[in-house]
């Protein structure tokens, strides 16, 4: 129904896989030894079922000059959140546009551009709203500090409900002399009554 | 007093109820917009209508003027046509299409079939022009000044309501101004 409202040129969907975790995953495979090869092939069967999946997901393999611009770019991807499939972050979206802002990060990534630099690009295009983690500001103190309010609020009832639960009367240890004579008396006929 | 504690947990779980009750008609999909009172961003790009010719910032109407991405394939696109086509034959504004992330076959297709609103589209294939202007989707609206600024920005289809209530109010705004 959501794309009767709004078209995605791609809809939204499970996102492409780096096709490098695909084949880390596959690696396992030339470790099963000999002995346990049956229940390995119904493994490597089933695993071989997902790596259809993901090559498949593969859309964009980008080549990086370093693994350092790599880890950039996985993190990157991970940290903005997609405009279009609003609950998944750039690398988990298969919308249209996750596709297109993850090749600008690409971009700007071979370009020498700094992380600063690439989120604020994000910032003037798409607002706040693209950073999954969403910065500390006026507006969303609330939001980072409310759980902290709330844990807080939290132990004060329930020390207030303790305090409260404890004995109210407070028992007063020393007997005067009068007292004591009548608390022998009455043990006395306590005893006499045995 | 103590009476007045008892209540506590009524009036947080009426402020609770109030507040939950706002985010009902929220639209989580409509994103508030930081291009309001931007310029246009720079481009140099073909038209579905104009061949090899390209167009760029400088060629936009130097009067107010409605921006309207759309695509072949988006449905609300077609839907929203007759209310663009209506405003096109009144004359209201100008209108320039941005042809988002289609095929250039397909889209001549679509405007030979339902009709073009447009005075022209400019062709964003790779989505870049999109991603400048914050687009996510089709159809996004803009209202740009005689100046180039981005004044106003409706996101999904133009119906009606919105053209009349959100739309018309804002290309009157901005029109006044020009005429100043």
């Amino acid at each position: 129904m959501i794309s009767l409202l709004r078209a995605p040129s791609i809809p939204c969907g499970s996102g492409p896989r780096p096709r490098s975790e695909a084949l880390r995953f596959l690696s396992i495979a030339p470790l099963f030894n000999r002995g346990q090869a049956r229940s390995h092939r119904v493994i490597l069967a089933l695993l071989l079922m997902f790596a259809s999946l993901t090559a498949y997901a593969a859309v964009d393999a980008f080549e990086f000059e370093t693994d350092e611009q790599q880890e950039r770019f996985r993190t990157l991807s991970n940290e903005f959140r997609c405009p279009m499939c609003q609950n998944t972050n750039l690398t988990g979206s298969g919308g249209g546009v996750a596709e297109d802002l993850r090749r600008e990060i690409y971009f700007m990534i071979v370009d020498g551009k700094t992380d600063e630099e690439i989120e604020q690009f994000m910032l003037e295009r798409y607002g706040d709203f693209i950073f999954y983690r969403p910065r500390l500001m006026t507006e969303t103190i609330l939001l980072w500090f409310g759980p902290l309010g709330f844990l807080l609020l939290g132990g004060w009832i329930i020390a207030g409900i303790i305090r409260r639960a404890r004995p109210q009367v407070q028992v007063n240890a020393a007997l005067s002399d009068a007292e004591q004579e009548r608390l022998r008396k009455l043990l006395e006929k306590v005893e006499k009554q045995d | 007093m103590p009476r007045l504690k008892l209540f506590i947990p009524v009036f947080i779980f009426l402020a609770l109820a109030l507040l939950l009750w706002r985010g009902l008609y929220l639209d989580p999909r409509t994103l508030p917009s930081v291009l309001i009172d931007k310029p246009l961003p720079d481009f140099e790009l073909p038209t579905v209508e104009g061949g090899e010719q390209l167009v760029s910032k400088a060629d936009l109407p130097d009067e107010p003027f409605l921006l309207n991405v759309w695509g072949s394939y988006c449905l609300p696109c077609l839907q929203e046509n007759p209310i663009l086509m209506a405003a096109k034959e009144e004359g209201v504004v100008p209108i320039v299409g941005i042809n988002y992330k289609d095929k250039l076959n397909l889209a001549q297709m679509w405007l030979e079939d339902n009709g073009s609103p447009f005075d022209y589209s400019i062709v964003d294939e790779d989505g870049r022009l999109g991603i400048n202007l914050g687009v996510y989707g089709a159809p996004e609206t803009f209202v740009v000044d005689a100046n180039g600024v981005i004044r106003y920005k409706h996101i999904g289809v133009i119906d009606y309501q919105s053209w009349q209530e959100d739309i018309m109010p804002a290309i009157a705004a901005v029109k006044a101004e020009a005429a100043q």
